[in-house]
């Protein structure tokens, strides 16, 4: 294990930010602490790497005991969600920043800070000052800095929190392919469940200062321990009084057995999506349906129809696959 | 409100009036008559001994009261703004004082606490060799203390305003505090910093009646050019003084036209604004320049 952190508490005044976290990162692995805003999972991050004390609870890095080791002797390798590049420096002062720090000889800075940059597709930029770069290659610029310091961990802070939409999905899959490459053991807090279940091995979902269920995106998803972590990784609907995901709801023309009548009320197609809105003839919440483009039309469905809906029930790893 | 013209014009003409009327007619005088009789008369009046022993001075005391300012300056901006300590909307406030309260009454408060024979602190002090009152230690004291604040209300904003980020990203690469001031913090407010460091040394140089107070107005000892300027004036002697005058004014304008030139904006710090250009960061970018 990489990083062990054992009943780590903490309170701002009042509020319990951290209330007696355990958790074990595996060396090597991308992991991903999950949950709303205000949660408290930034500040677990911020305790791994000492940005931070806990009140309670010890934070342990490869076998030695970090907790009352000061931020600059831990060897981790921080990344901000809004960058925090020195404005003054060029990128490759920038990223050549740890190793000044450690008095490495000139020459051997020079090529690492070279590497790095070849690393994150920076080459061109080294005399650049950060002013003169986008969001995304700021970004990738904190990250050689962070890794040029050949950390033990990297722990990253809503990494692509302050980028657009499409750079984030670029960036997002280019990090899980730098993983793959450089191998260091990664944490990254995001409040972003496409994010964590596209790109870590384990997920750790924080609610409330608490840790809600750790696993793997798959088990996550399919085995949700709670209603939160079921509601907080995807999209949810009431079915019959229980919390279901939209598109494990089959969607018959005729009636079919143990099932919810009702009426298509709405119909929002985005894409090769179809979202419905059946209104149960029962009464109660209309209930959310997604499916296919093709599946609407092969049903002969339509604004107005009569449906009758049951749950498609999600055989473990064997359930219904998702449209991609 | 630019469509306005004649609201604009209006404006700009009462301004200007203004402007001319309280400042740059009287200080357009003092020159005038500082050249009145002539250049070499000038000349005599700047280079009478006892009227460079006095600017001396004022260098002197404004290059120690603008060193101290602005290493407590920067000490206190730091304290205020990255620390939280019961007091500190206190100290923050009390730091405004000096531009608040009369520097004759500086002056006094000063007299009261280090006279030499019968000041709350200067007897001892004068026991061990250190006079303060009429001598230059104490025209430094009450200079650095009517230009304190100068530095530290142009250096708070910016700590403010640059936060903490790249001081904890410092501090996670390896740099101690120290390192991490030099490097990270003092770069970031350097031209705050130097803004403040001009202001200081325009105040310093022009200051009076705190000194006036301390210094004991000793010819060729503890007078400074202001206090020739008052001296040359009640003795009747109009162009030594204007001479000094005009000095003292052209020191503080040229303070001024260093500061305007070092205003973010005229600075030649790299500002370049970052291109729009689309990212398109996983291959291989061209320079968009």
């Amino acid at each position: 294990m990489s990083i062990e952190i054992a009943g780590v508490g903490r309170r701002f005044g009042d509020f319990v930010a951290l209330e007696d976290i355990n958790l074990s990162v595996p060396a090597g692995q991308l992991t991903a602490l999950l949950g709303p805003s205000g949660g408290g999972k930034s500040t677990l991050l911020r305790i791994i790497a000492g940005l931070e004390n806990a009140d309670s609870g010890t934070v342990t890095i490869e076998g030695n005991d970090a907790t009352r080791l000061p931020a600059r002797k831990r060897n981790v390798g921080f990344v901000f969600q809004h960058y925090a590049a020195f404005k003054h420096m060029t990128v490759a002062r920038n990223v050549a920043f740890g190793l000044e720090i450690r008095k490495q000889p000139k020459d051997q800075v020079a090529e690492r800070v070279r590497e790095m940059l070849r690393l994150v597709h920076l080459e061109q930029f080294a005399d650049r000052y950060p002013a003169q770069l986008s969001g995304g290659q700021r970004q990738r610029m904190a990250l050689a800095r962070a890794l040029a310091i050949e950390p033990s961990v990297l722990l990253l802070d809503e990494p692509f929190g302050a980028l657009d939409a499409k750079v984030r999905k670029e960036l997002r899959d280019w990090l899980r392919r730098l993983h793959d490459e450089v191998h260091v053991t990664t944490v990254f807090v995001t409040h972003d469940q496409e994010e964590a279940l596209e790109v870590a091995d384990q997920i750790v979902v924080i609610n409330q200062g608490r840790i809600e269920q750790i696993g793997t995106p798959d088990e996550l998803y399919d085995q949700p321990a709670s209603d939160f972590v079921l509601s907080f990784l995807g999209p949810v609907t009431t079915l019959d009084g229980r919390l279901v995901r939209p598109h494990d709801i089959e969607v018959a023309a005729g009636p079919v057995p143990d099932s919810v009548v009702g009426t298509i009320t709405r119909w929002t197609r985005i894409g090769y999506e179809v979202r419905l809105e059946v209104t149960p003839t029962s009464g109660g919440d209309p209930v959310q349906v997604q499916l296919t483009r093709n599946d609407a039309l092969q049903r002969g469905l339509a604004e107005g129809s009569t449906v009758w809906l049951r749950e498609v029930a999600p055989v473990n790893g064997a359930h219904s696959p998702v449209p991609a | 409100m630019n469509e306005r013209g004649p609201v604009r014009y209006v404006l700009r003409a009462i301004v200007l009036v203004y402007l001319t009327l309280l400042i740059v007619w009287p200080v357009f005088l003092v020159g005038k008559n500082a050249f009145a009789e002539g250049t070499g008369a000038f000349v005599d009046a700047l280079t009478e001994p006892t009227t460079v022993d006095a600017f001396e001075l004022t260098l002197v005391v404004a290059a120690w009261a603008v060193v101290i300012n602005t290493v407590f300056g920067v000490l206190i901006s730091v304290l205020l703004v990255r620390y939280t300590f019961p007091g500190r909307r206190i100290l923050s406030a009390l730091i405004d004082l000096p531009l608040s309260v009369s520097p004759v009454v500086v002056g006094l408060a000063l007299l009261l606490a280090y006279g030499g024979t019968n000041g709350w602190f200067g007897p001892t002090l004068e026991s061990s060799g250190l006079q303060v009152i009429y001598a230059t230690p104490g025209i430094i004291m009450a200079t650095a203390f009517v230009s304190l604040p100068l530095v530290i209300r142009e250096v708070v904003p910016v700590l403010t305003e640059i936060g903490t980020e790249q001081e904890q990203a410092a501090v996670s690469l390896g740099a101690n505090a120290w390192q991490t001031f030099r490097r990270i913090t003092l770069p970031a407010i350097r031209w705050a910093l130097v803004y403040g460091v001009v202001l200081s040394l325009a105040r310093s140089l022009g200051e009076f009646g705190a000194v006036k107070i301390v210094s004991g107005n000793i010819v060729g000892q503890t007078q400074t050019a202001t206090l020739v300027v008052e001296e040359r004036y009640q003795n009747f002697e109009q162009t030594a003084a204007y001479a000094a005058s005009f000095v003292l004014a052209a020191a503080a304008v040229l303070a001024l036209i260093v500061v305007t030139l070092l205003r973010p904006g005229h600075a030649a710090a790299p500002t370049i604004r970052a291109s729009a250009e689309v990212a398109t960061p996983l291959t291989t970018e061209k320079d968009p320049a």
